[in-house]
């Protein structure tokens, strides 16, 4: 099966609309931070995988693979972008995880990287719309917002769910990113200022959407002889991940309701892992919009299908619920900037494992599990870290 | 990034509705391809698409793409067309607020985006309500 792979670093910069940082900036702040959490010197990195969305069309600068080893004065060592729309960090992340499991590299980083503010609202709303089939969706004029709302109208209409129910997700992420120092809305929302939120591409209101944002987080990984001779008092195993595909676009899927690909990554990472829903303490699901959320704990295997609401209403999400969910805020509230959003999600996994989530604490959390989604589902990612005593 | 050619070459599937019908699994999809987008078989057979169908489901786009900026607010849609096909589209001749599930809508040429200012007008198939008879 390989080596065991370990998160030994991890450093990201907060969120935010960053005027005086470039992109290049950012992940080259995120990866020195990672390295140096680590204990490691930059020369230790053998290869480099970045996430970034979009930043040919955004920034006109592709190639980031060789700018960011530059930037960080590694020139030489291994180096590309990993591209699968919004879950562009997840995948980045999986690239690095099966370069050291195949004993090829014995230290790597995983980089996720976006700045989405250096371009207006509606070029940041085409470039996040080229995660969809240009010539037949995208040319009839589909917001991925849009995208969204037809998953959300059907959800609703299925299932008989109102939206009230669902809009909670966005209070949830609100509520526990206000603690936490890296999130780009730090304050609590009401569930009545999300309900009463314009709306972007109806049902979905502007509170029940993840904001746009620029951000880059960045992962040391090692192999198994290479953590130890570090020394940790904790070492966090990154122990599965999973990678799959939907076909790309809605109108060919039989359902709307249902993630195909997080239901194959999932089965992929939890084999991988070897563990079963039950063992997992701790999430991190890629509600980009509120109803995605709830789809997600169903397609995970947390809830059953037009139920995954019911653990939002039940307080079961909750730090000190039974299924502790974005415990530092989620996409909503932390943010999602958007190649980099897989890569957070692990930060804040491997955040909560050592004890470091301050007043999101989750007591005795061992297993957690974060799921980053490209596209409408096109493309998911389920990566499964594991606090080893 | 567009160009002349690349409009041209969707001419006949974006136009004529052209789809495609699995011989496998008798999934019927848009535009067409060679292979089925459920169940992966090759034996795949170009179909034209009917032209009347109803709105599945719908949103409203309030903040569009640069290349719709202007024409918000928009309906895009999946209309399932009386073959079963779902194909993604905008609905016009209609105000937003009066599209519904279960509209009954037909294809139009309509105008869709431009290439700035000397670029080419792209067309496409649109779906309005059908106006009854009776």
């Amino acid at each position: 099966m390989g080596n065991r792979v370990f998160i030994v670093g991890v450093g990201a910069t907060k969120i935010d609309e960053h005027w005086d940082l470039s992109l290049r900036d950012l992940m080259t702040e995120a990866s020195r931070k990672a390295i140096q959490d680590a204990g490691l010197s930059k020369r230790d990195v053998e290869a480099v995988f970045v996430g970034n969305m979009s930043s040919g069309y955004l920034q006109g600068q592709e190639h980031l693979g060789s700018l960011l080893a530059t930037w960080l004065g590694i020139p030489g060592v291994a180096a590309h972008k990993v591209e699968a729309a919004c879950a562009s960090g997840g995948a980045a992340v999986h690239s690095a995880y099966l370069a050291v499991k195949s004993g090829v590299y014995d230290c790597v980083l995983a980089v996720g990287a976006e700045k989405l503010t250096d371009a207006t609202t509606s070029d940041a709303t085409s470039a996040l719309m080229m995660a969809e089939d240009q010539e037949y969706v995208a040319f009839a004029g589909f917001s991925f917002v849009a995208l969204n709302a037809l998953v959300y109208r059907t959800y609703m209409k299925k299932f008989g769910v109102k939206q009230e129910d669902i809009a909670l997700f966005a209070v949830h992420d609100h509520k526990y990113a206000a603690n936490n120092p890296l999130a780009q809305f730090p304050k609590p929302v009401t569930l009545d200022e999300v309900l009463r939120s314009p709306p972007v591409a109806d049902p979905i209101r502007l509170l029940e959407s993840a904001p746009l944002g620029d951000g880059s987080a960045a992962l040391v990984l090692c192999s198994e002889e290479k953590a130890k001779r570090i020394g940790k008092d904790i070492l966090i195993e990154l122990a599965g991940s999973g990678l799959a595909t939907d076909i790309l676009s809605l109108h060919d899927r039989p359902d709307l309701t249902t993630l195909a690909a997080t239901v194959k990554a999932k089965s992929s990472a939890f084999k991988q892992a070897g563990i079963e829903s039950k063992d997992v303490d701790l999430l991190e699901v890629h509600d980009a919009f509120t109803v995605l959320g709830v789809i997600h704990l169903e397609d995970l295997g947390f809830a059953r299908k037009g139920e995954g609401w019911k653990l939002l209403k039940e307080g079961q999400l909750e730090r000190d619920g039974d299924l502790p969910t974005n415990t530092m805020g989620g996409l909503k509230a932390r943010g999602h900037p958007v190649g980099a959003t897989g890569v957070y999600q692990v930060y804040d996994l491997v955040t909560q494992l050592r004890g470091e989530a301050g007043a999101n604490q989750v007591p005795d959390a061992e297993i957690g599990l974060a799921q980053n989604v490209g596209g409408v589902g096109g493309t998911v990612v389920v990566n499964i870290v594991r606090r080893v005593r | 990034m567009r160009s002349v050619p690349r409009v041209w070459r969707e001419r006949v599937t974006k136009y004529r509705l052209i789809g495609g019908a699995c011989k496998d699994c008798g999934k019927t999809f848009y535009p067409y391809r060679r292979s089925c987008p459920v169940c992966g078989s090759d034996n795949v057979e170009p179909r034209k698409l009917p032209e009347t169908g109803v709105v599945e489901t719908f949103s409203i786009v309030r903040s569009p793409p640069t290349e719709f900026v202007g024409q918000a607010p928009y309906v895009v849609a999946l209309v399932r067309l009386d073959d079963g096909t779902l194909v993604p589209a905008q609905i016009t001749d209609v105000e937003p607020d009066e599209v519904h599930e279960g509209m009954r809508v037909e294809a139009v040429l309509r105008r869709y985006r431009e290439q700035g200012e000397k670029g080419i007008i792209e067309y496409g198939i649109k779906f309005r309500p059908v106006i009854s008879n009776e």
